[in-house]
């Protein structure tokens, strides 16, 4: 069966300086991946050039078994992969449902509408209010994005993607920033994901990886140093010296 | 949640963009006030022509600017391609017939628009600015070049035009010019504003938000900002061809910077992206110029150079926008 | 000399001369923009500014030219600092709207002013026996006055290289305009870096402006309509390049003064066209960063 995405000697370099050596990945449909890697290694860069915000020196990015590798930000996105940011990017000025209905509107079409209101399309106001009530922001859905919490905030922007219908979800550390009082409904989120969404997530947090993920890629200055199931990048002595060893995480001791 | 508590929720949602999307009784006020003037200041009808004009042309640059949020320097291009449209089609072609040459502006305007947007939306910023400023003075420059045919800086003096509808001909006060240009400012407000609360105009509003976060959830942007940006030259040539019709005269004085830097500050004036920005920072702007530049255009210069360093530093949003602050305060204390 | 190699000396010689023009009251606009990222649409109001200072100085005062020259340059270079701390500094994380409108208002505001001491009808300066006429360089006479603007610029040139190449500062500036951040977090203090820039900035344009007066006569819509010009040159050649501002200057000034001599009214185009061309193919100019 086609994987859902696949990366193939992705290479990218910042005038003499590479950040993505010869990257090779690939989700199944359903996968639920970990990017791990200490800081700098390029993971988000890794990202962008997945999502087209950057693109590869050499190599390929294939979708559903489709090149997508000279498409740029917005078709991939149309043609079903999403992504969250590490720092939010939202629409602030404008309400959690505004949030939502825009990018709804723009996946099924709407916004090429110039004529009808915003709010005469009740399909796309249902699928709005039914993104939210999954992820318990219903309340929330009248109010500017600004106004929200920062743990909320973050819950909008993983709506966001959801919104898209995506097939492939590219997650950037989706916790981050959140108080540790709050990161349970990210988590929680996170969780309870479409298991047919193949899902892959940056996290530096080692309870989150361990308890999410089904694969690991270890990411070390721009190239993969491994691929593995949490209990073999566990018990990697590579792994540990270079990264695990370094954060000073007891990651290792779940058994 | 229950089903009805979510049909409640959906229920609650629609009608908040229902209601936002309608007309409310205030947005009455300043088409009663433009009539009104009709009535009160007979005597003054063709400068009520020329502020109504320019409010349509402040309309147009704020979808570009308010609600698409892109800053250009060179809107006033598309109201000397409209102005000139009119011009020449009656001078040269003897095309006199006043509502087919608005068509034909908006059509010439809007079809350039397309063009060098397509081009030049690619860009922002400075470089954006230098482009968009540098096309409209090449267009200005092209015909200063051919001014046989356009009549250079002196222009095109002592145009005529056919009586509306074959009926209504133009009295020596401009009262016909003041009703004529009164409903075409209605109509083309009632379309711009359908596309300001459609979904198309969401779309825009994303993309001055956070135009990072349109392109990642596929909005296809280049595209909405020349479209908007086509519409928005249409517009803008209309309140051209109406400017010849009712001055029966046009030079090349209408492509200037000037007239491009002035209707940007009415719209700073009267704050962006609120619709009625643009009807309040033009109707202030020429009433103040039309008072003080008769008393001192020097005095009026200083003064406008004035108004905008003090409207930067402590009215961003503009008039209205100082208005809603003074009534998001009253909101404050109502609520504690 | 043969008629066609003429015409083609005297583009480059008015050419070069009004280049130097250009690159001289550019170039402050252009270090503080990649700089400071702040659009300052009232640059060409302080070269105006400079300019009628030196027409005060020289008829008023009857001080020679090239003193009231350094005067002016001096004076605005000056009264430029409080602009920058108090007003300037309050918008430095503004958008760019913003940014343009305020400086746009100021040059209103000088203009008025200009034009309520001096007058709309342009003026001119008295100049100096030797800036006068033509001087003789062996194969061909050539105004003496765009003979001193060359050799003025040029001196300039190599001042300004040399201080930004060679010298301590000029690294500091190099490094916060290549990453303001980066430079912040080194212990750079940027803060001082730009107000010395920008006067530096501001007294150069007030040099060009004295040096305009006698290209082009001083009237007070000098500092909207040449302002132009500047920000022309300054996209063109790349923000905060001393190399892109040059290069810019001598494209522009030697196309739009060939376009003028050899196609009278069409030649006011070329600097535009220049302008649209280079800028689809390298927006950020030729020497600027993405």
């Amino acid at each position: 069966m086609t994987a859902a995405l696949q990366v193939e000697g992705l290479n990218r370099a910042f005038g003499a300086l590479p950040v993505t050596r010869d990257v090779n990945l690939t989700l199944e449909r359903g996968a639920r991946r970990a990017l791990i890697g200490p800081n700098g290694a390029g993971k988000t860069t890794l990202v962008n050039l997945i999502t087209g915000v950057l693109k590869p020196n050499s190599g390929r990015v294939l979708l559903d078994g489709d090149d997508i590798t000279s498409l740029s930000q917005a078709a991939r996105a149309r043609r079903g992969l999403a992504r969250t940011f590490q720092i939010n990017q939202l629409f602030r000025g404008l309400t959690v449902l505004e949030n939502l209905c825009m990018t709804i509107g723009e996946r099924d079409g709407n916004c090429n509408n110039l004529w009808r209101s915003a709010g005469a399309k009740r399909s796309v106001i249902d699928e709005a209010i039914d993104h939210l009530e999954s992820l318990r922001l219903v309340d929330d859905a009248l109010k500017l994005v600004r106004e929200l919490p920062y743990g909320r905030q973050r819950l909008v922007e993983i709506a966001i993607a959801l919104a898209q219908k995506p097939r492939v979800l590219l997650l950037d550390e989706p916790a981050a920033g959140v108080p540790s009082s709050e990161s349970h409904l990210i988590l929680d989120v996170v969780a309870a994901l479409d298991p047919d969404i193949a899902v892959l997530i940056i996290e530096h947090d080692m309870d989150v990886v361990f308890r999410f993920a089904k694969e690991i890629t270890v990411l070390v200055q721009g190239a993969v140093l491994t691929h593995g199931t949490p209990n073999e990048i566990m018990n990697n002595a590579q792994v540990r010296d270079v990264y695990l060893g370094q954060e000073g995480h007891r990651g290792g001791q779940h058994g | 949640m229950s089903a009805s508590g979510r049909e409640r929720a959906r229920e609650r949602a629609a009608e908040y963009l229902l209601r936002r999307h309608r007309f409310r009784p205030a947005e009455a006020l300043p088409w009663l006030i433009a009539i009104a003037a009709y009535f009160i200041f007979p005597d003054r009808m063709t400068f009520g022509s020329q502020v109504l004009i320019m409010v349509m042309f402040a309309l147009s640059l704020d979808l570009i600017l308010g609600y698409a949020g892109i800053v250009t320097l060179g809107h006033a291009a598309f109201f000397g391609i409209g102005a000139y449209t009119v011009g020449l089609a009656a001078a040269r072609l003897q095309w006199n017939e006043p509502i087919s040459g608005l068509f034909a502006a908006a059509i010439v305007a809007g079809f350039v628009g397309f063009i060098t947007g397509w081009f030049l939306l690619r860009y922002r910023g400075l470089t954006l600015l230098m482009l968009t400023l540098a096309t409209a003075i090449m267009l200005q420059e092209t015909g200063n070049l051919r001014s046989d045919i356009s009549g250079g800086y002196d222009g095109l003096p002592g145009l005529t035009f056919d009586p509306l509808f074959g009926k209504f001909d133009y009295d020596l006060y401009g009262h016909t010019y003041y009703l004529y240009v009164l409903a075409v400012l209605a109509v083309v407000f009632y379309f711009v504003r359908r596309i300001v609360y459609s979904p198309f105009g969401q779309a825009l509003t994303g993309i001055r938000e956070n135009v990072r976060r349109m392109h990642a959830i596929g909005s296809p942007v280049h595209r909405r900002l020349v479209t908007v940006y086509t519409i928005a030259a249409a517009i803008a040539g209309v309140a051209g061809a109406l400017f010849t019709q009712t001055n029966a005269y046009v030079t090349l004085t209408v492509f200037d910077f000037d007239n491009s830097a002035k209707v940007m500050v009415m719209l700073i004036l009267g704050g962006t992206g609120r619709l009625y920005g643009a009807f309040l920072g033009a109707v202030v702007y020429m009433v103040l110029e039309d008072y003080f530049s008769k008393l001192s255009p020097t005095f009026w210069q200083f003064g406008i150079g004035l108004l905008l360093v003090l409207a930067v530093l402590f009215a961003r949003r503009g008039v209205l926008g100082l208005f809603e602050s003074v009534g998001q305060y009253f909101a404050e204390r109502k609520k504690s | 000399m043969p008629h066609f190699a003429n015409i083609a000396v005297s583009i480059l010689f008015d050419g070069l001369a009004y280049a130097m023009f250009l690159f001289i009251t550019s170039v402050g606009l252009s270090v503080t923009m990649g700089l400071m990222g702040f659009v300052n649409l009232a640059h060409g109001a302080f070269a105006m500014a400079g300019g009628y200072i030196v027409v005060s100085l020289t008829r008023s005062l009857g001080i020679d030219f090239v003193p009231a020259l350094a005067i002016a340059s001096v004076t605005i270079g000056v009264v430029s600092i409080p602009f920058e701390r108090f007003l300037y500094r309050r918008l430095y994380r503004s958008t760019d709207l913003e940014q343009v409108l305020l400086t746009i208002g100021l040059a209103f505001m000088a203009i008025a002013t200009a034009t309520y001491f001096y007058g709309p009808i342009p003026k001119s300066v008295p100049l100096p026996e030797w800036l006068q006429g033509d001087i003789n360089l062996g194969f061909r006479y050539f105004p003496s006055y765009r003979a001193f603007l060359i050799v003025l610029g040029g001196a300039l040139i190599a001042i300004l290289w040399y201080a930004f190449e060679r010298t301590n500062i000029g690294a500091k500036i190099r490094a916060a305009v290549d990453n303001r951040r980066m430079a912040e977090s080194v212990g750079i203090n940027v803060d001082l870096l730009f107000t010395l820039t920008f006067a530096v900035g501001s007294a150069l344009a007030a040099l060009g402006g004295g040096l305009a007066i006698q290209l082009f006569g001083l009237s007070p819509s000098f500092a909207v309509i040449y302002l132009v010009l500047f920000l022309i040159v300054v996209a063109v050649g790349g923000l905060g390049s001393l190399k892109g501002t040059l290069l810019a200057a001598l494209v522009l000034g030697v196309f739009d003064t060939g376009g003028k001599y050899l196609l009278a009214d069409a030649g006011g185009f070329f600097i535009y066209a220049v302008t649209v061309a280079v800028l689809l193919i390298k927006p950020a100019g030729f020497y600027g960063r993405e």
